[in-house]
């Protein structure tokens, strides 16, 4: 029962290990394809609409309603001090620093990351990646590199608007709900954020982008099973991206505090 | 029709364990249509895969035009593919490209025509497959026999000197499936092209085959003309042919 048990142990950390390594090498490959001609701007406009004309309206709407909720609660909180004209401040900084690049990267992952499980998924069960090497050319730079490129520029365009819209929310409520004057609370936003907090906040969806695009091509490549593994990759997919992107933002976060 | 350009040296090849090709040797000569016969899971399609390098086989050589496919990088493998064409069991168009940028894809991967030429080469080998006009429609709009077909246009696009393909007439009609059977034979005589068919449809190992191989257990264990694997006395070719359901 228990040599079961350390077998089991034995064999998942093994096949984990595996993955880990095998999705490191499709990046380090994805990312330096961006690099090597031909280039196709073709394929890197679809991906680019794909990743952000499609995703632009759910994140700004996410991004309008969290940024009128942070409002309200911080609103809430800093009635208790009297400080509750330091709205535009918290709002402002709470999102550009954190949660205007992580909400935003979770949206994202989740609609193009499982988006992309699914398309590269599918065209591995119906034999298209084989085609495709069969008549001469490379997934990795005809897919891959592609998506790694469109998610590294977008997801930060992304992030300034999702962080704009944010920052509007709150004055809505800011205007409501206190009848601040909205000159007072734009001042407010603009003398407390500085460039480093825009940096470390965008710089954060530079990777994440990255990260979205590797792993629903990796999932995605890695497809067995007919519909239902195209099924379980994308499920899996969407787990993963969000897991890693909140795990990676607290080192991202660290490392950001030290350079900036 | 003498010069073998395509060899099978001892090629071994497992899954999880489970052995699939246990020491293949097979010799293919410039020009014949042979056909890989054998039953569901036998291996047939994954030696077309290690021909071209799609695989790899876990030991053994795989000789294509004198040069080992086991050993090659992916680039040299690019180099070949150019002579090599496949139709895939579930035809394999692109999804999201029109008929003509499926049939146009390896063209434009491997030969640096202009624009026209593209053009005028995809309208050539649509009429060869007996589908002039579709250029503009998408593969979800076509039926499983035009996309074989146009499958068909995809592979011989380049011009290939060595053509693969995996259960050609699997799932069609019988009318469509003979148009594929005579597209075979035609393409031969047209263009010369050394033609390795994968299937288990014996209609179609009879229409157009010149030498058949059986694939059994992880080996060949015949190859001939049809009259040769007929008057087979081994158990497992004479049940295949029959229908008996193998041990």
């Amino acid at each position: 029962m228990q040599r079961n048990i350390l077998l089991s142990i034995d064999v998942a950390s093994k096949k984990f290990i595996l993955s880990v390594g095998q999705a490191t090498i499709l990046a380090v490959k994805g990312f330096a394809g961006i690099f090597l001609p031909p280039f196709n701007l073709k394929l890197i406009f679809r991906e680019v609409d794909n990743f952000g004309a499609g995703s632009l309206l759910l994140v700004d709407t996410i991004a309008l309603f969290t940024g009128m909720v942070m409002a309200l609660q911080t609103i809430y909180g800093l009635s208790m001090y009297g400080a509750e004209m330091y709205v535009g401040s918290v709002v402002s900084l709470t999102l550009v620093r954190e949660l205007g690049p992580v909400l935003t990267s979770i949206m994202v992952g989740a609609r193009v990351g499982s988006g992309i499980a699914a398309e590269i998924g599918s065209m591995q069960v119906t034999e298209q990646i084989d085609a495709m090497r069969a008549l001469g050319a490379s997934p990795i730079k005809k897919l891959v590199a592609p998506k790694i490129l469109a998610g590294m520029i977008t997801l930060p365009l992304l992030t300034v608007t999702a962080d704009i819209i944010g920052i509007f929310g709150g004055m809505i409520i800011a205007l409501f709900e206190l009848e601040i004057d909205h000159v007072f609370y734009i001042n407010s936003v603009l003398t407390t954020i500085k460039i480093s907090d825009l940096l470390s906040g965008i710089g954060k969806t530079v990777f994440f982008g990255f990260l979205i695009a590797v792993l629903g091509c990796y999932f995605g490549l890695r497809t067995t099973g007919g519909t239902t593994g195209v099924g379980r990759s994308t499920t899996i997919t969407v787990v993963t991206i969000s897991i890693l992107i909140l795990i990676s933002d607290f080192f991202l976060t660290k490392l950001f505090l030290i350079v900036f | 029709m003498s010069k073998v350009i395509i060899e099978f040296k001892d090629v071994c090849k497992s899954f999880n364990g489970l052995l699939v090709h246990n020491g293949i040797n097979l010799s293919i000569v410039e020009g014949e249509i042979i056909s890989l016969l054998g039953g569901s899971g036998s291996g047939k399609s994954v030696l077309l895969k290690e021909l071209i390098g799609l695989m790899k086989p876990d030991k053994g050589d795989i000789v294509v035009f004198g040069k080992n496919v086991a050993q090659m990088k992916e680039d040299a493998l690019i180099k070949l593919r150019e002579h090599v064409g496949m139709l895939f069991q579930g035809s394999a168009l692109f999804d999201s490209l029109t008929v003509f940028e499926n049939i146009a894809y390896p063209l434009r991967e491997h030969l640096h025509l202009t624009e026209g030429e593209i053009w005028e080469r995809v309208a050539e080998k649509l009429r060869l497959v007996g589908l002039s006009g579709i250029e503009t429609k998408m593969p979800d709009e076509l039926s499983g026999g035009m996309k074989k077909r146009v499958g068909l246009a995809r592979a011989i696009a380049t011009e290939p000197d060595i053509i693969l393909y995996d259960e050609p007439t699997t799932g069609l009609d019988p009318m469509t499936a003979q148009r594929i059977n005579e597209l075979i034979i035609e393409l031969r005589r047209k263009l010369g092209i050394t033609t390795i068919v994968v299937t288990h449809d014996l209609h179609c190992v009879k229409t157009v085959s010149d030498r058949i191989a059986m694939l059994y257990e992880g080996k060949i264990v015949t190859v001939g003309a049809w009259e040769t694997l007929a008057a087979s006395n081994i158990k497992a070719v004479k049940d295949f042919i029959s229908g008996n359901i193998c041990d």
